[in-house]
């Protein structure tokens, strides 16, 4: 429970974090253990038997219906996603940490307000702006909604980093008639890289997630990502349970790589949401 | 980045943030960047995030099919819905999830969170497991139990001592439990790492005084960890609450909002209305709806916690 009893075992959280695990494991493993045997062994034998055929086919069959292309239109949104957060955070984080003028503090406010904005609400007026914008089906249209919506909480994280540079350094700097732009590249940048990570990883972890952007703004198979693949395989194979497993093993694979490398980074930043 | 957890809370009190920083006096005004470093991320945020949030509340006056322009109708779209019985109905679902997920959730994930604070054995190799369904999509999640649940091939079927005949998708109750059951799953890790961080930031004095008194671990935990941990306790209970009531891919996939319209929740509606029925007016209302709701029962929270006056009331303990 605490530092202080750590001597003496808590039983009941333990018990507790146990079940848990169970809770968690087990369909890990039904899952895993799913996508490697054969449809029939699956159907026949039920999924918390030991399977007894071994086959990778789910995967390819995952591969076949499409999901090589929907990992690539995923990429591409990720990778711009992330782009478009790097461009623009670190100078709001800066203002909002080192500009002391009002005008900041309530543009801090509105990035704050924006954090309870769920993607439902605007998903009406949003399917109206990018139709109007000619962007309906269009990659960018998903692109543009969902860095969007990893500003806020990219600002926190990243404002937060910024506020742990002491100010002697700023102070040190402006002694030497360092401009905010020389400060922002030769001091903020290198010693928020912690801070720049967890956004990073904050950031491609949405977009990769993302569905209802997709869902609503996009229709056509070349623009499909790989929430909607899921979704889609589900809806027209959804018989085919190891072959869907297999897909959503496939789908999961690129997310518990970059948190194997990252999870601090990640743990960190999402502690960092619950306040004290 | 080490003390990330310090950062102002989500969206309760911006004010604490521009508070703590120090006053700046005027030498310190020398190098300090202007308002045009935040502009660009801020016209982004208001074209992509806050117009369309101003816009929902426009469209709701407005009749659209998609297609063409929107007309204005005045409180058409909201007479509508206020005599709809599946709206009515689903407003009904919406709130009894959401209260499910805030009952079922909080001491599960503080149990959790401040059991994960501590130092225990094979933490490391826990918490990755722990942590799993903090990563995954809610579509994966959902399809994956979705294909766990299946009535002919998933679980149930080959549970029927426990489950009956297996249908769980098949009635309202069973339903609402798996929709409650698979939102725990996959939000407990979340709520965990929040309390993690804060039982983390518990003075240890406070524990060692109350040893020193002769506290027991249960007392400890009821005088000294619960009270410390009043701030991550609101936090997390209105984003269980937002998340609640905008809970739509889990339905989406695995109920479609069936049977019949027995989990039909008020975002799946707005998506049905909207997307599925090209009466946009109506799904813009149901949306707006949300969003109010949502901030109404963030106010209050705040409110009745009396987070708002929370500050003065920790002054004295750390």
């Amino acid at each position: 429970m605490s530092r202080g009893t750590r001597s003496r075992p808590n039983y009941l959280a333990g018990a507790g974090s146990m079940l848990w695990l169970f809770l968690v494991g087990l369909p890990l493993y039904v899952m895993l253990a799913a996508t490697v045997r054969t449809r029939s062994d699956y159907a026949e034998h039920g999924p918390l038997s030991f399977p007894e055929s071994f086959t990778l086919d789910n995967y390819t069959s995952a591969f076949d219906s499409g999901f090589g292309r929907y990992f690539v239109n995923t990429l591409l949104v990720t990778v711009c996603v992330i782009g478009i957060v790097l461009l623009l955070v670190p100078p709001l984080a800066y203002a909002i940490v080192r500009n002391r003028s009002r005008v900041t503090s309530h543009v801090f406010r509105l990035f704050l307000l924006g954090l309870a904005i769920p993607a439902q609400a605007v998903i009406v007026p949003m399917f109206y702006l990018i139709s109007e914008a000619g962007l309906y089906d269009n990659l960018l249209g998903v692109i543009l909604p969902t860095a969007a919506f990893c500003l806020p909480m990219s600002a926190l994280i990243l404002s937060g980093a910024m506020r742990d540079i002491s100010s002697e350094l700023f102070e040190a700097m402006a002694m030497d008639g360092a401009s905010p732009r020389r400060m922002f590249f030769q001091l903020v940048l290198p010693l928020s890289r912690g801070g720049l990570s967890t956004i990073v990883v904050f950031s491609a972890l949405q977009a990769w997630n993302g569905f209802l952007f997709p869902l609503v703004l996009t229709q056509s198979d070349s623009t499909k990502v790989v929430t909607l693949g899921l979704y889609n395989f589900q809806t027209e194979h959804g018989i085919d349970i190891p072959g869907l497993l297999g897909a959503v093993v496939l789908s999961m694979v690129p997310v518990l790589l970059v948190y194997l490398f990252a999870r601090r980074a990640l743990v960190q930043g999402l502690m960092g949401v619950g306040g004290k | 980045m080490t003390t990330q957890i310090t950062s102002a809370p989500v969206a309760v009190e911006p004010r604490k943030g521009a508070r703590r920083r120090p006053e700046a006096s005027s030498a310190a005004r020398v190098g300090r960047p202007g308002f045009l470093w935040a502009l660009p991320a801020t016209v982004f945020f208001a074209l992509f995030a806050i117009a369309p949030l101003i816009m929902v509340a426009v469209l709701s006056f407005m009749s659209w099919n998609g297609l063409g322009s929107p007309e204005f109708v005045g409180l058409d779209n909201w007479s509508r819905l206020a005599d709809d019985p599946v709206m009515l109905k689903s407003v009904w679902l919406t709130l009894l999830l959401t209260a499910l997920g805030v009952v079922i959730q909080t001491p599960l994930s503080i149990l959790l969170g401040v059991w994960a604070a501590g130092h225990q054995r094979n933490r490391a190799v826990l918490s990755v497991v722990y942590f799993i369904p903090l990563l995954l999509s809610a579509t994966a999640v959902s399809v994956l139990w979705r294909a766990l649940l299946d009535p002919n091939f998933g679980i149930p079927a080959r549970a029927t001592w426990l489950f009956g005949d297996g249908n769980l998708f098949g009635e309202q109750a069973t339903a609402i439990g798996v929709l409650a059951f698979v939102s725990t799953w996959q939000f407990t890790p979340f709520h965990t790492l929040i309390y993690q961080g804060a039982a983390r930031a518990i003075p240890q004095v406070l524990y060692q005084a109350a040893e020193i008194d002769g506290a027991g671990r249960y007392r400890q935990f009821f005088h000294i960890t619960l009270p410390q941990l009043r701030n991550s306790v609101v936090t997390s209970m209105i984003l269980m609450i937002v998340g609640g009531l905008t809970t739509f891919e889990t339905v989406l996939i695995l109920t479609q909002g069936g049977p019949g319209t027995d989990t039909t929740i008020s975002a799946y509606y707005m998506y049905q209305k909207a997307f599925k029925g090209f009466d946009f007016g109506a799904g813009a209302a149901i949306a707006l709806a949300l969003v109010i709701a949502a901030t109404i029962v963030s106010l209050i929270v705040v409110r009745v916690s009396g987070y708002d006056k929370m500050r003065s009331d920790m002054e004295g303990v750390s």
